[in-house]
């Protein structure tokens, strides 16, 4: 399986949203519905506060328990890498795949009422091109690539550079990195 | 202190606040498929035991009432479905990681056998039903032939029902994203409550006095068996990881615990229990309550399990829009 991971800076992302918009406009998203979102997440003690902003969308998860819970096949791994895809010619509208995302990635299309989700941009990946969001970043905080090449961008940074994955104990070996 | 804030809108429909994707259409199916599984066990054991004096509303016309039960579970479960032009899709492939495809194609499986069960007991139980039958072409050979093989029929149809029972608990235990479901104990607990609301029927409508009062012993059992169920289901939680004390928190303090507790474990447990056993010591009126309330207490766990099961979750992100802010701001 070839992986393809998403690393994302949190130190340089400004919390724009311009990720999402990016998403809207390449993919024709509906009105209301979003397949990414950009969280501002604060911890500590006043005055002692940390703020990190995360662009957050499906994490491709190379154990995706949304595909496995897909009673019709629907929910898939794209071309045997991790990208998670919903055949919307397949899929019944049952839902179970929402309700096995631990990371409440996916929506109910609308309409038609078929699941959808962050597809990584697939058919710019198979332009050889990164998906929307990252091309249109304007800190160039996030990075795109294959974590199987050891020369990719994107296992570079997470040699060099501190990092997380969101709920890496749900079990489902996400793909998408922050770095801290 | 760790506060995470959405930055850029995600209302993405029934997934934000929280999750709301499946509501009464599923508790319903879960509730009559729990049902069913029962109605064929009890028709099947008063079938192999050759009980039609003792039980003979068991043995002649319980098992008609699963093929409706399950009809009508079907269609509140179609009107779930988002997509349902594609319904047929569960069809067109076996996914074995998914409970749902088992239960697609368990689906497959009973009902010929259900169908089969209640025709080799039509002629007993029903007869005006199976004289129309008995007009169309196939009809009378069909229940011929159900009633020769009625044995092996009743054989075929316990691990049938059994597996419907416990599939309908495995369907949300399966789903280890929401922590409430969590928990091996549910598909057992939904498998005994669905025999115990199936129980009741025969308390309800059976003329025998001897037959009420077996089912009415058999339910305070199956009641008593659910009780430690629920409380494995609880223990199970209580036992688990940070998520699942968060989730069980939801019944214990939280916002569902007056639901759980006072809609659902008393009325719909503890109060049937001592009724149905007052029931048994002669008050009929009694153990007819204990009978509403079994039914009652049936459709409350699904209805709880599916709602408060949405609800827990490992993500927890303030995204809804809190007008006290501005208000703040304008002060
Ligand atoms: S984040 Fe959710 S939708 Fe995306 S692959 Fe993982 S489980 Fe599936
Ligand atoms: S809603 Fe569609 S994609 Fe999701 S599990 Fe059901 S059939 Fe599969």
């Amino acid at each position: 399986m070839t992986t393809y991971a998403m690393v994302i800076d949190t130190i340089t992302c400004i919390g724009c949203g311009d990720c999402v918009v990016a998403c809207k406009t390449e993919n024709k998203v509906p009105e209301g519905l979003n397949r990414d979102w950009v969280v501002e997440a604060t911890s500590g003690e006043y005055p002692n506060l940390h703020t990190e902003f995360r662009s957050e969308r499906c994490n491709h998860c190379s154990h995706a328990t949304c595909v496995y819970a897909c009673p019709t096949g629907a929910s898939h791994y794209w071309k045997d890498t991790n990208i998670v895809l919903v055949a919307a010619e397949k899929c019944t509208g049952c839902k179970a795949c929402i309700a096995a995302c631990p990371y409440d990635a996916r929506l109910i299309m609308r309409p038609e009422g078929y699941i959808d989700k962050c597809t990584f941009c697939h058919h710019r990946v198979d332009d050889g091109l990164d998906p929307a969001c990252v091309a249109s970043c304007p800190t160039h905080c996030m990075h795109f690539g294959m974590l199987d090449n050891p020369d990719s961008i994107v296992s570079r940074l997470l040699r060099e550079r501190r990092h997380k994955a969101l709920l890496p104990e749900t079990g489902n070996e996400p793909n998408v990195y922050y770095l801290l | 202190m760790i506060e995470e804030v959405l930055v850029t809108a995600r209302h993405n429909p029934k997934i934000d606040p929280s999750l709301g994707i499946w509501t009464w259409e599923i508790s319903v199916y879960l509730f009559l498929g729990g049902m069913t599984a029962g109605i064929m066990l009890f028709a099947a054991w008063a079938m192999l035991t050759r009980k039609q004096e003792v039980l003979a509303f068991a043995h002649d016309r319980f098992a008609l009432w699963a093929p409706i039960a399950l009809s009508l579970g079907m269609t509140t479960l179609f009107l779930d479905l988002e997509h349902k032009l594609y319904v047929w899709r569960f069809y067109t492939s076996f996914e074995p990681t998914s409970p749902m495809s088992w239960g697609a194609w368990i689906l497959v499986l009973v009902y010929p056998v259900m169908i089969l069960q209640t025709l080799s007991t039509l002629r007993r139980g029903y007869p005006t039903l199976a004289g129309w039958l008995e007009r169309i072409p196939v009809g009378g050979w069909v229940m011929d032939l159900s009633e020769n093989w009625r044995r092996t029929i009743a054989a075929l149809a316990i691990p049938l029902a059994v597996g419907l029972g416990i599939y309908t608990g495995v369907l949300l235990s399966a789903l280890s994203a929401r922590p409430f479901w969590s928990s091996g104990a549910l598909g057992p607990l939904f498998l005994v409550s669905g025999m115990s609301t199936a129980a009741v029927i025969p308390v309800m409508v059976s003329r025998l006095k001897g037959e009420r009062h077996f089912f009415e012993t058999t339910d305070v059992g199956l009641i008593f068996l659910e009780v430690v169920l629920v409380s494995i289901f609880l223990i199970s939680l209580a036992t688990g990881a940070a998520y699942h004390l968060e989730a069980l928190d939801l019944v214990m303090g939280g916002p569902f615990t007056e639901a759980f507790w006072l809609w659902f474990v008393v009325p719909g447990l503890l109060v049937p229990m001592v009724l149905a056993f007052l029931g048994l010591r002669g008050y009929r009126s009694f153990g007819l309550l204990a009978s509403v309330l079994v039914l009652y207490g049936g459709f409350m766990l699904r209805y709880l399990m599916v709602e408060i099961g949405q609800v827990s979750t490992w993500t927890d992100y303030a995204v809804q829009f809190d007008p006290q802010l501005l208000e703040r701001l304008t002060q």
